[in-house]
């Protein structure tokens, strides 16, 4: 039994260091990829961005009219329902904003970067782009690294404006708070430190999330079952490094 | 250009194995320049993982691999990216970038690797397709091609920069006969017409026979029997024979590896 768990840990050590070389790998190329492959990146801004905007628009609307709801409901026993604004606001844009956005973006964007990098390797066209003398890192993975991460905080940004217009929309529309007091409480109580604390999870996330999925993608045993399991990996392991990278990130900003 | 020796890849001493099971154990073999090689061997003697070790996908664990001279286990990542231009692989399933089209997939190393003009470019790759007959197929997708469209769009690919050394990864598994003849017709083709060294991995013994100049047959990790088609088949030794012959039992064993087969049905190699 100690056996086994001595190749477990050594084989999550390993893992994890192959891990972090491959990070490394990767930021490394990435100012040339950027610069020589600019069209590549600009398509994978639009596949892993572009098109995960409507589910973040759709989401963050519904998030904010839920805060508007929950806390219009709870400041109204102290009769304070006016700073439903600045209640949504803090908890969009230092929180909920950044990791939801996160957790979907892997579950859309996270994913099919996965699966599709892990198919490309099992149906060996990673192996004839290097046999083409193309490094794949540079013409597949960088790329859709870099549009993951650049995609990231953008989404976010998009996220929190659409929550906070769904709060308005119950707040002050639905339930009568007034327009005037729901923008100016949030607008004193808001600090720039808020809003930075926002951007620096949204880009760490964003890195994370896309690493995560490069790596599982390129590393995906080439089957069926092994593209499959990378997809899945990818998921799970985003979530995991999310909740516990936020809770990092708040205790050092505090 | 060197001219070195008459062979273009000599193989020397090499070893490797994989999860513990030996793959090749002292293997020795001399690809001659300009001419069609083959390697044939039954089902799982390595033969995929050759090709991969020759193109240094993979690292010997012993024993070196010299193409033209250069003993590739010392270069450079750089270098490596630089020497795998003079060759062109055609893998099993074609290896077609499926988000491009025929035109943009046989296109792409030229893009990748050169700064002509884009008349040049359509140039060069409609001649490379009109060469596999598939000139009117430029604008389809990999997933609208048959199998044997696809390899000939991948063969298309693997000659766009004029490689030296073209190697095939079993290109007759597959197909119908009428492509099958195609892709006969256009190794010997381009072999003859472009002056390339041509290797071929397969098992498809008659195929083989019709195109190859010299055949090695491995087996247990080291080459078993080399010679042209004509020699292979006169040769007395059993495994030769048992290859060339499609003979289901010899001395590769039809049965793989088991406990005796009475005592397992009896359920006494339970206790």
């Amino acid at each position: 039994m100690f056996r086994d768990a001595y190749y477990t840990i050594v084989e999550f050590l390993r893992t994890f260091g192959a891990f972090q070389l491959f990070f490394m790998r990767v930021l490394s190329i990435s100012p040339s990829v950027l610069v020589l492959r600019f069209p590549l990146v600009v398509k994978q801004v639009y596949n892993a961005g572009a098109l995960s905007l409507v589910l973040i628009m759709i989401c963050g609307l519904f998030v904010g009219a839920v805060l508007g709801l929950q806390g219009y409901t709870n400041l109204a026993k102290f009769n304070a329902e006016s700073a439903v604004g600045t209640f949504a606001a803090f908890s969009l844009i230092k929180e909920l904003g950044p990791v939801i956005t996160a957790l979907l973006f892997a579950g859309r964007a996270g994913t099919a970067l996965a699966s599709e990098i892990g198919l490309m390797k099992a149906t060996d066209q990673l192996a004839a782009m290097a046999m083409m003398a193309t490094d794949p890192l540079r013409r597949v993975i960088v790329p859709r690294f870099l549009g993951g991460a650049i995609s990231m905080p953008l989404l976010v940004a998009i996220f929190s404006v659409i929550g906070l217009y769904g709060a308005h929309v119950v707040g002050v529309v639905l339930l009568g708070v007034d327009t005037g007091a729901f923008w100016q409480q949030l607008q004193t109580a808001l600090d720039p430190s808020d809003v930075h604390e926002g951007i620096i999870k949204s880009v760490v996330f964003g890195v994370v999330v896309s690493i995560v999925a490069v790596w599982e993608g390129f590393n995906a045993i080439p089957t069926a079952e092994g593209v499959g399991r990378a997809t899945t990996r990818t998921v799970v392991i985003s979530a995991i490094a999310i909740l516990m990278i936020d809770f990092m990130i708040t205790a050092l900003m505090m | 250009m060197s001219e070195g020796s008459e062979n273009i890849i000599e193989v020397r001493d090499l070893w490797y194995s994989r999860a513990q099971r030996p793959i090749f154990t002292g293997l020795n073999i001399d690809i001659p320049r300009g001419k069609i090689t083959s390697v044939m061997g039954p089902s799982g003697t390595g033969k995929t993982t050759l090709l991969r070790l020759i193109t240094r996908q993979i690292r010997p664990h012993r024993g070196t691999i010299l193409v033209d001279g250069i003993d590739i286990a010392a270069l450079s990542m750089k270098q490596l990216y630089n020497f795998r231009r003079r060759f062109g692989v055609l893998f099993q399933n074609g290896a077609l970038l499926t988000d491009y089209s025929v035109f943009e997939n046989v296109a792409f190393p030229l893009y990748e690797h050169t700064r002509l003009p884009n008349r040049l470019i359509r140039h060069i790759v409609l001649t490379k397709l009109h060469a596999v007959g598939l000139r009117g197929a430029a604008d389809m997708m990999p997933a609208e091609l048959s199998g044997g469209m696809a390899r000939r769009v991948a063969l298309a690919r693997a000659i766009v920069m004029d490689p030296e050394i073209l190697i095939y990864d079993e290109p007759f598994v597959g197909l119908d006969p009428i492509s099958m003849g195609v892709i006969v017709r256009l190794v010997r083709k381009m072999n003859d017409a472009l002056g390339i060294s041509s290797v071929l991995v397969s098992h498809d013994v008659q195929e083989i026979a019709t195109v190859t100049d010299q055949s090695f047959l491995i087996s247990d990790g080291k080459v078993a029997a080399s010679g042209s088609p004509d020699e292979l088949s006169k040769t007395s030794s059993e495994l030769v024979r048992q290859f060339m012959h499609g003979m289901a039992d010899g001395p590769v064993a039809f049965h793989f590896a088991a406990p005796d087969y009475t005592e397992q049905l009896l359920g006494r190699d339970i206790d």
